[in-house]
């Protein structure tokens, strides 16, 4: 393949010394995020772990180009990014289905839009049909997103990104909202579609089972402001199990790190809010 | 047992019971009659043998086909200039929170005033024909449709947006691939209220120096003593509305798939 070797260019994507913060003009804001550093390499999966609220969506939509940070940036492949990259795939935590389109519309809305790569009909024809037989759903072509199960359509926003062959993957809690048998199915997909691609992945999570599952480096965000409380890299093959000795190790570090932060840290927001 | 047999039984028996309630209503038609009769000898041309008889002759005579034509061809036209009209200012409404809080004081002191209240002015500014016919009506059918498509933007998704926005669209792209689509089902349901306000003002307003139209061939009857006929023209007058209405809905249902409201 003519992908650049990774010794010419060592990230896919890096954000470096990110700080978000929101708030109203004059009011106190609320920094969330202080200074995020992240280098992602062709075909790695990192996940990135945190606490509800700690600004793990706020940063996925900064490493999309869809928020500006307060300061520091993002670069795709060496180039600061300036909005939506054509090579970057997004996944939410919803599946976010446009209900007035079939199944097979779904997986190819936006292949055709002004600002992505030019491509006849014969091929975007082709890419929706590969995409929906990667998540294995031929069977449902003409249905509406009213006719699908959750676990389903987490599927076609899984293959609507992939139709678009993207080279990295921003998943926001893509599988949170499943049962517990169907988001294993989903991350099984997921490990094996990114294998199979090469497909680099941001994998925001608060689900330290899932984290430990798929991910071949852990970034775990605290605190308050957030910001990298640890790392860890997992080296098992896959398909892994959670309980494996290896990951059952980490998980305790990774909660003692949480804990150590909380401790450490500032205290809670809810507790600043209140005292302000 | 199988589960195609529910919704068959279910809509048999429902126009079963529709049908049932038209009886109803002819039966209290032709009581209403008998007890007239007894005082106004002319009744007996208002009942519904006679006038179904007019009907069907008026039909095989072909008297009505132009009249309803230009009735129908009035109801589109002032149709198509409100959505023309009411569609941008709806999506425009809609988008934004100052046009919106702006306009809303406006609008709903327009919106209740009786369209027919412009009539004289209508005349005074387009003469007599079929303008001021337009006018009416489209101002008629106007606040329907910009109320329900504004109200359609307000309630889009914002993720369907964001999705969009992470995809690169365009303004452009963003209007016709996730805003007309996602308040598609909005517009229509302000295309049924329309239609069926359109369709009641526009008697009156055919009574207004033209000489075609429903409303016309009513006064004509009138003038010409023809009440049967009159009554011809009312129940044609109902059975085409209702027609229009039902068309109405189905296009709802046919170009909005469940979900999307
Ligand atoms: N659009 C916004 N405007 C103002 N504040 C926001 C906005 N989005 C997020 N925040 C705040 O930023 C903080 C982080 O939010 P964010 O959604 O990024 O967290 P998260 O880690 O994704 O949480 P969760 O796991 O619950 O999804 C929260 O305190 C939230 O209130
Ligand atoms: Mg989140």
């Amino acid at each position: 393949m003519s992908k650049p070797t990774p010794m010419l260019h060592p990230a896919v994507l890096e954000a470096s010394h990110i700080a978000l913060s929101y708030g109203h003009a004059g009011r106190a804001t609320n920094v969330v995020l202080r200074d995020f550093s992240l280098q992602l390499k062709a075909g790695e999966v990192v996940a990135v772990l945190g606490p509800s609220g700690v600004g793990k969506s706020s940063l996925l939509r900064v490493l999309a180009g869809l928020q500006t940070p307060d300061n520091g940036g993002v670069r795709v492949h060496g180039e600061s990014l300036k909005g939506p990259h054509p090579r970057v795939g997004l996944v939410f935590q919803d599946p976010c289905l446009l209900p007035w389109l079939t199944l097979e519309e779904n997986v190819g809305f936006g292949l055709d839009f002004r600002h992505q790569p030019v491509l006849d009909a014969k091929t975007r024809r082709e890419r929706v049909r590969d995409a929906i037989a990667e998540v294995d759903l031929q069977h449902a072509l003409g249905h509406y997103p009213s006719e699908l199960s959750g676990g389903m359509a987490q599927r076609v926003a899984l293959a609507r990104c992939l139709a678009r062959q993207p080279e990295i993957l921003l998943l926001d809690e893509p599988f949170s909202a499943l049962d517990e048998i169907t988001r294993g199915d989903m991350q099984t997909l997921l490990q094996q579609i990114t294998a199979r691609h090469k497909t680099a992945a941001v994998l925001v999570t608060h689900d330290i089972d899932e984290a430990l599952v798929l991910a071949d480096r852990i970034a775990l965000l605290g605190g308050q402001p957030g910001g990298l409380i640890g790392e860890w890299r997992i080296e098992q093959p896959h398909p892994r199990d959670a309980v494996a000795a290896e990951l059952t190790r980490v998980r305790v570090e990774i909660v003692q790190a949480l804990r150590d932060a909380r401790r450490a840290g500032s205290p809670p927001a809810e507790l600043q809010r209140a005292v302000a | 047992m199988n589960a195609t047999s529910i919704p068959l039984h279910r809509s048999s028996a429902r126009i079963g019971l529709s049908l049932f309630g038209l009886f109803v209503l002819l039966v209290l038609w032709s009581l209403g009659i008998h007890v007239l009769g007894k005082s106004m000898p002319l009744a007996g041309a208002l009942s519904p043998s006679d006038t179904f008889h007019s009907l069907y002759d008026l039909l095989a005579r072909n008297e009505l086909t132009r009249h309803t034509l230009t009735s129908l061809k009035r109801v589109m036209v002032s149709l198509l200039a409100a959505l023309a009209l009411g569609v941008p200012i709806g999506v425009a409404v809609g988008s934004s929170r100052a046009l919106d809080s702006s306009t809303s004081g406006a609008f709903q002191f327009l919106r209740m005033i009786s369209p027919l209240s412009w009539m004289p002015i209508a005349v005074m500014i387009f003469g007599i024909g079929d303008a001021p016919i337009y006018f009416l009506l489209t101002i008629t059918a106007v606040w329907p449709i910009i109320l329900n498509t504004s109200a359609g933007v307000r309630q889009l998704n914002p993720r369907w947006l964001l999705l969009a926005r992470s995809l690169s669209a365009t303004r452009g792209e963003i209007l016709w691939r996730i805003v007309v689509p996602g308040t598609l089902g909005h517009v229509l349901t302000g295309v049924r209220v329309a239609i069926g306000m359109i369709w009641i003002l526009l008697i009156p307003c055919e009574m207004l120096g033209v000489s075609s139209g429903l409303g016309y061939f009513i006064l004509d009857t009138r003038d010409r003593l023809a009440y049967s006929e009159l009554m011809a023209a009312i129940v044609l007058i109902g059975a085409l509305g209702f027609l229009l209405d039902a068309l109405a809905q189905r296009l709802h249902r046919h170009w909005v798939p469940a979900g999307t409201d």
